[in-house]
């Protein structure tokens, strides 16, 4: 079975460690801040200029100054801060965020990432992810292994504009969990009940299979 | 009105200067922190031919988008312009151009354009298509892009508190791009919810210094919220 979107995140959060600052993009990276693990401190950065971002208010707190980089309204948890665009970018482009997670339409076997238009279909802009695939060190690149037609999304070339070159490492598709080495995907782990066949049918890009893949594991 | 006192009696007197053919700069993140009135201002004086710097070009009917109503804006400078379908159709049209712009770059663009640094180098945008015609340097084994500061003919800013002299306060996230676009204004004009005695603000506490701002107005605000998201009551 694929994973679903809260999978997904679940897998996600498996990386989070205590203390970590985060950036989590739009759609299923936002989900994983549903899953941070009860007894950690992590600390949510969303680029329009808030570091500690917290739930959504309720109909007596909400206030149109208090937003998202996905523009919904917020709250902020206790010891956050408030700032700048100019501020917020130089987190992000210093390297001071410790992980970024964002979805994807392709990504490549030399960590390219294409995320934000598809020529004569989708031209509405980059926001702020090619800062974000830029200035980030530790990247999560959460999407479909392959698109509804089936065509594979871990591509040997990314063939549409690309919105970073060679600054992925690490993709989360609903069937797998890959690292980027060498020019190469390293297959790690498979979701529950996925075959490495499957995995390898809907892989274009060099696909590195070692002798084991292990299954994910999600802690109940 | 004399000295430091920057505060002006209306939007009319507060977009005094503005020809057609102008660059303008807005502070805004989607439709938080939006000079809603002095767009209002430009959208009654008609003028045309805008290159407007922001980050978003509001949405049909609201905030930037109402200038594109009577064709004011020429060309936009954004890093998102997703959510405006008369944008999209005068883009498609060929009646408007769009530079989009990395929105980490386009804050840097207006920080570098107000503190007198013509351009800088960034890693962002390196191999895609915003690198196109750029010049790039490699610093330390890794590639960079050379991209150009940008300067206003003028600058308006939404801001929640400021004194006569044009110090200003931001309220939340409604901060955002607005203290860059202040710096970064020939004519910085600033409008704000509440104008308060020199004295009143804490000097330690002031986001934009008043050495910034040439026009101080008050305003009532609408404040629209383009994604209304609240938690389930339990």
């Amino acid at each position: 079975m694929s994973l679903t979107r809260e999978q997904m995140a679940q897998r996600v959060a498996q990386e989070l460690q205590d203390g970590f600052y985060v950036n989590l993009g739009i759609g299923i990276p936002t989900l994983v801040a549903n899953y941070v693990p009860k007894n950690m401190d992590v600390m949510l950065q969303s680029e329009n200029g808030l570091l500690g971002m917290g739930e959504f208010p309720t109909e007596d707190t909400i206030d149109a100054d208090m937003i998202n980089a996905g523009k919904q309204t917020v709250t902020t948890v206790k010891g956050a801060s408030i700032f700048s665009s100019a501020e917020s970018f130089a987190m992000i482009r210093g390297g001071h965020v410790d992980l970024t997670v964002l979805g994807a339409f392709e990504v490549d076997v030399n960590g390219n990432i294409a995320s934000w238009m598809i020529p004569n279909k989708l031209i509405k802009g980059m926001g702020g992810a090619m800062d974000l695939v830029a200035g980030a060190e530790n990247i999560i690149v959460t999407m479909t292994h392959a698109s509804k037609d089936g065509e594979s999304k871990l591509l040997s070339n990314c063939s549409l504009p690309l919105t970073g070159k060679g600054c992925i490492k690490k993709v989360l598709t609903d069937l797998a969990w890959l690292e980027i080495e060498d020019g190469a995907f390293v297959l790690k782990e498979r979701a529950p009940g996925v075959s490495v066949e499957d995995i390898i049918a809907k892989t274009q890009g060099k696909l590195i299979v070692p002798d084991h893949v292990p299954e994910m594991v999600f802690a109940q | 009105m004399a000295g430091f006192d920057k505060v002006v009696a209306s939007f009319e007197d507060a977009m005094v200067g503005l020809e057609d053919g102008m660059t303008v700069l807005a502070g805004g993140f989607g439709l938080c922190g939006i000079p809603e009135n002095l767009i209002a201002e430009i959208k009654r004086r008609g003028t045309k031919g805008l290159t407007v710097v922001s980050n978003n070009c509001g949405v049909d009917g609201f905030g930037l988008g109402i200038l594109l109503e009577d064709k004011q804006i020429n060309k936009m400078v954004s890093s998102y312009v997703g959510e405006n379908a008369l944008f999209e159709k005068q883009l498609l049209n060929g009646e408007l151009e769009v530079e989009l712009t990395p929105q980490g770059t386009l804050a840097e663009k207006m920080r570098a354009g107000g503190a007198g640094i013509p351009a800088f180098y960034t890693a962002t945008g390196v191999g895609t298509p915003v690198a196109e015609g750029k010049e790039t340097k490699v610093f330390n084994g890794r590639e960079y892009l050379l991209e150009e500061a940008i300067v206003g003919d003028f600058a308006i800013v939404k801001g929640w508190k400021a004194d006569r002299y044009g110090n200003v306060i931001y309220r939340h996230t409604a901060q955002n791009f607005n203290p860059l676009a202040a710096t970064a204004g020939k004519i910085t004009v600033v409008e704000v919810e509440e104008i308060v005695e020199v004295g009143e603000l804490d000097p330690a506490h002031i986001h934009t210094p008043g050495i910034y701002v040439d026009r101080v107005v008050l305003g009532t605000f609408e404040k629209l919220i383009e994604k209304r998201t609240v938690k389930a009551a339990y």
